[in-house]
């Protein structure tokens, strides 16, 4: 017994463990301090408590011990969020039915990827890790922090963050099902179809518990509980509102299909992601409350993104959509600053609404923006520092900060940054990306493609 | 009297109404006069700044450029008060005018089948009339490589500049034979095979560029010995003579440090007279080693991951600096199609990154255009050159920067793309949510 009890205890510690992630302690000194919410304040200072900022203002003593960083002549602004991203996964598409939203990116963490830690050289530290878009519902995405230096998978995920999962339109899922194994979908007809018949189904699913759920409660009730189904209770969890929809879609009619659907069954919480002709169906997109998280330019690697426009962003935002740009990519992400000034070259954001892009806006469109997304006292300090103003094409980030803890240090980083060493690897093994490369949406879901970054 | 002011009023405004109509109907044309650039900011990049000057355009060229120019009578004087002069950009290496839409295999025209072809010439394939083409020209980039892609030699190199109706119109004096020189890397996570496959193919590739060389040299003799005269049809021979005998630059892309080396290797047993190299994505391993071979490089795209996992995650960024540093001619390029116009923004990282700001600047006019042999035409704001050139309201590599006028060949560019006009209409849409 005195056995079994010593194993709880050492359980109870070890889950303890990986489940408290480190929180530092910081002051940054003298910076521009660039909050997105609240205004610009020079020669500022920042201070960080135990992962959080605790305050924000001119002269603040160092308290005994705590890290101090120059922040002279720097810029100092929230940490990036970006929220379009498949780093940090080993598993991209389940790309073997049109609906898979019992699946979990979650279940695919990879925190060896030295990809996070060049991601955190471009002051990202909050992505949405997501699964592809092979399918017309594919699975749920997992919100992780880039506390590049963990060994526990779990020590990634920003705890709490709301649920996510990725739908996807148009000719990704068309090609895969339809077109790649003769099934619904082959046509945007057939999406809006699969997505009707998930809800509906999904509907009677919930019908069918909550009718025996309140039937067991019946004294001498006699009776089997329905099947039980991860796939139809995901989909139900979704109508309930309590995951919010990443859509991938490009064309304003398909986007205005899924408004649709979405109205019908009482769906509120979505955000189109990519949705390159986004602009044409602004208006709407406005009034229903959806979001819209946008490449800068990127644009013309499909037809279904062959009549973009660089200003997508900024009609966007002219229209009351909340929007973010995202990168979907290993390179984007970390240059994320600069993407977001190019609304400043196309369509004249300002200053704050170009940074919103990049922070408070995809906080918002993942449900975490009470805990991210801006520099706030209370806020988790996820904090990124510049060079030069962070959207000059010459800045070059120099800290990244994330629950306080420095964990990109340009100055001090040695080059090699890895964790893990792949004993089967050729030292001199350079590996150089296809530029015929679209999107990266597909990644495993074409037999020549398995686990390309590659293909939106 | 009131009644006829009244009609005269509606008149005029029937009109500028009927113009305005008349404006929004018409594609917009590009216009070819002398022109006069006035009040302006100038940077020559060969001759330093002018401040306050005047550059004018006529029948093509650059007339005059300086602070005291007589302005030539019947010149449109364009008042360039707070405004920038600099150089057309050049992209070094783009599928500009070759690829339309990236997933669709029927606009695309760069790689054509064979592993040997360099009869297959890109300027040919350029589509003077791909939308890509002006979405690429108002951000000031005027002059690019468009090159083919493929096996080991896939074709020929064009340098053309972004306005004309034909590809002759565009073609800007410049045609190099394209070799991807056999590369020891991976081409992406999804390239499956062993380290040892991976060497076998490249020695399989290099024995096969050795005996096309070989052949090559040998076709040289003999067409110089019966002059020209008498020799079969041999396409690829006759595309790769003029390479043997020095009077057309080959344009190796290699990218792993090795796969470099064995290509100065190759170049200096093979005498190869007119070399680049392209790509050079580890070109800062082996910087001192290209510098002493004396060969410039044409380096990018520069933003872009590093190579390997464990280098420094920023060696992209710094790679065109290093190599500049160890004494190597850079230019730069993007590598792409639909968004050549972030060259000035791949040169801006290059320059934070250690290249600096002035020879950023020189990687993307007057480098590319010595390398390509084009300097008498292209790369600076001197007079005799072609008047291609863009005007800005200030530093064209920062991001915010707009670009204000682009002139190529001494014709003034519409600043109108189907990107600008998607914004015109949708920026504020009509009818909004309610259409009735």
């Amino acid at each position: 017994m005195k056995k079994i009890l010593y194993s709880v205890a050492l359980l109870a510690v070890a889950t303890l463990g990986y489940a408290q992630v480190e929180r530092g302690n910081l002051l940054i000194k003298n910076g521009t301090v660039l909050t997105v919410t609240k205004g610009t304040f020079e020669n500022t200072d920042v201070l960080v408590k135990d992962g959080k900022i605790s305050q924000i203002g001119k002269n603040i003593a160092a308290p005994a011990g705590v890290k101090v960083i120059d922040a002279s002549g720097q810029f100092v602004m929230p940490g990036i969020i970006d929220a379009h991203s498949h780093a940090g996964l080993d598993a991209i598409n389940e790309a073997t039915a049109p609906v898979t939203a019992e699946v979990f990116t979650g279940d695919g963490l990879n925190p060896f990827q030295v990809g996070l830690y060049r991601a955190l050289g471009g002051g990202v530290t909050t992505i949405h890790a997501m699964h592809g878009s092979a399918n017309a519902i594919g699975g749920q995405c997992e919100t992780i922090k880039l506390r590049y230096g963990v060994k526990n998978a779990d020590d990634l995920r920003m705890e709490g963050a709301p649920r996510t999962i990725k739908f996807a339109l148009g000719e990704n899922p068309t090609r895969v099902h339809g077109g790649g194994n003769g099934i619904v979908p082959r046509t945007r007809m057939g999406v809006e179809f699969v997505i009707r018949e998930s809800f509906s189904k999904a509907r009677e699913y919930r019908a069918a518990w909550d009718k025996y759920n309140k039937a067991k409660t019946q004294k001498g009730f006699r009776g089997a509980p329905p099947e039980y189904n991860l796939r139809l209770e995901t989909l139900a969890d979704i109508l309930k509102g309590d995951i919010i929809i990443h859509c991938h879609s490009y064309r304003a009619d398909e986007i205005s299909m899924l408004l649709n659907v979405c109205k019908d069954f009482g769906v509120k919480r979505l955000v189109f992601q990519h949705v390159n002709e986004g602009f044409k169906v602004a208006p709407e997109l406005a009034k229903f409350g959806a979001m819209a998280s946008v490449f800068a330019d990127w644009w013309a690697y499909k037809f279904e993104v062959y009549y973009s426009t660089a200003y997508n962003a900024a009609i966007l935002t002219r229209n009351g959509v909340v929007t973010s740009i995202n990168s979907d990519d290993g390179e984007l992400m970390r240059h994320l600053y600069h993407e977001a000034a190019k609304t400043q070259k196309y369509g004249a954001l300002t200053d704050d609404e170009a940074l919103a892009l990049i922070t408070l806006n995809p906080a918002k469109q993942l449900g975490i923006d009470a805990r991210v997304g801006s520099l706030e006292v209370g806020k988790e300090a996820d904090i990124a520092i510049f060079n030069a103003h962070p959207l000059s094409s010459y800045t070059i980030p120099t800290f990244t900060v994330v629950d306080g803890v420095v964990r990109f240090d340009r100055a001090k980083d040695p080059d090699d940054m890895r964790i893990y060493v792949d004993p089967t690897q050729a030292v001199d093994m350079a590996t150089f990306r296809d530029r015929e490369q679209g999107d990266h949406c597909l990644d495993g879901a074409e037999e020549n493609l398995v686990n390309i970054f590659g293909l939106n | 009297m009131k009644r006829n002011i009244q009609t005269i009023l509606s008149l005029v405004t029937a009109l500028f109404g009927l113009l305005a109509l008349d404006a929004a109907a018409q594609s917009p044309k590009g216009k070819y006069a002398t022109f006069a650039l006035t009040h302006a900011t100038i940077q020559t990049v060969t001759k330093g700044v002018i401040q306050d000057g005047t550059v004018v355009l006529s029948g093509g060229k650059i007339t005059a450029v300086g602070t005291n120019v007589t302005v030539p009578a019947g010149a449109e004087v364009i008042d360039c008060k707070g405004s920038w002069i600099y150089p057309g950009l050049i992209d070094s290496g783009t599928l500009l005018g070759l690829r339309e839409i990236g997933s669709d295999a029927r606009t695309q025209d760069f790689n054509e089948v064979g592993d040997v072809i360099p009869q297959m010439k890109a300027l040919t394939a350029v589509n003077p009339n791909s939308v890509l083409i002006p979405v690429t020209r108002v951000s000031g980039v005027t002059t690019v490589i468009a090159a083919p892609e493929g096996d080991l030699i896939p074709g020929t190199a064009a340098l053309i500049n972004l306005y004309g109706y034909t590809p002759e119109q565009m073609f800007a004096g410049f045609e190099g034979v394209v070799v991807n020189f056999p590369n020891t890397g991976r081409k992406g996570f999804y390239d499956r095979r062993t380290d040892e496959e991976i060497k076998k193919a490249a020695e399989k590739s290099l024995s096969r560029i050795n005996s096309v060389w070989e052949m090559a040299v040998q076709y040289h003799k003999l067409d110089s010995a019966t002059k020209s005269k008498g020799l079969s049809y041999y396409p690829e021979m006759e595309a790769l003579l003029p390479v043997v005998r020095g009077e057309r630059t080959l344009m190796i892309e290699a990218n792993a440090s090795k796969d470099i080396q064995a290509a100065l290797k190759w170049v200096k047993e093979h005498q190869v007279k007119k070399v680049i190299l392209t790509g050079v994505a580890e070109g800062w391993r082996v910087a001192d080693e290209i510098a002493a071979a004396n060969i410039p490089v044409i380096a990018g795209p520069v933003q872009e991951i590093p190579s390997r996992d464990y280098d420094r995650y920023d060696k992209a960024y710094a790679n065109p600096g290093l190599l500049k540093k160890a004494g190597v001619k850079v230019a730069l390029r993007t590598s792409q199609a639909e968004n050549v116009r972030n060259l000035p923004y791949h040169a801006a990282f290059a320059a934070a990154y250690g290249l600096g700001k002035e020879e950023a600047l020189r990687s993307v006019t007057i480098v590319p255009a010595e390398i390509f042999g084009v300097a008498d035409k292209l790369g600076s704001i001197e007079v005799g050159k072609n008047a291609t050139l863009l005007v800005s309201d200030g530093d064209p590599f920062e991001t915010k920067t707009n670009i204000k006028q682009v002139y190529i060949d001494g014709w003034q560019v519409p600043m109108v793309t189907r990107q600008t006009l998607l914004y015109d209409e949708f920026l504020k849409r009509d009818p909004g949510v309610t259409k009735n």
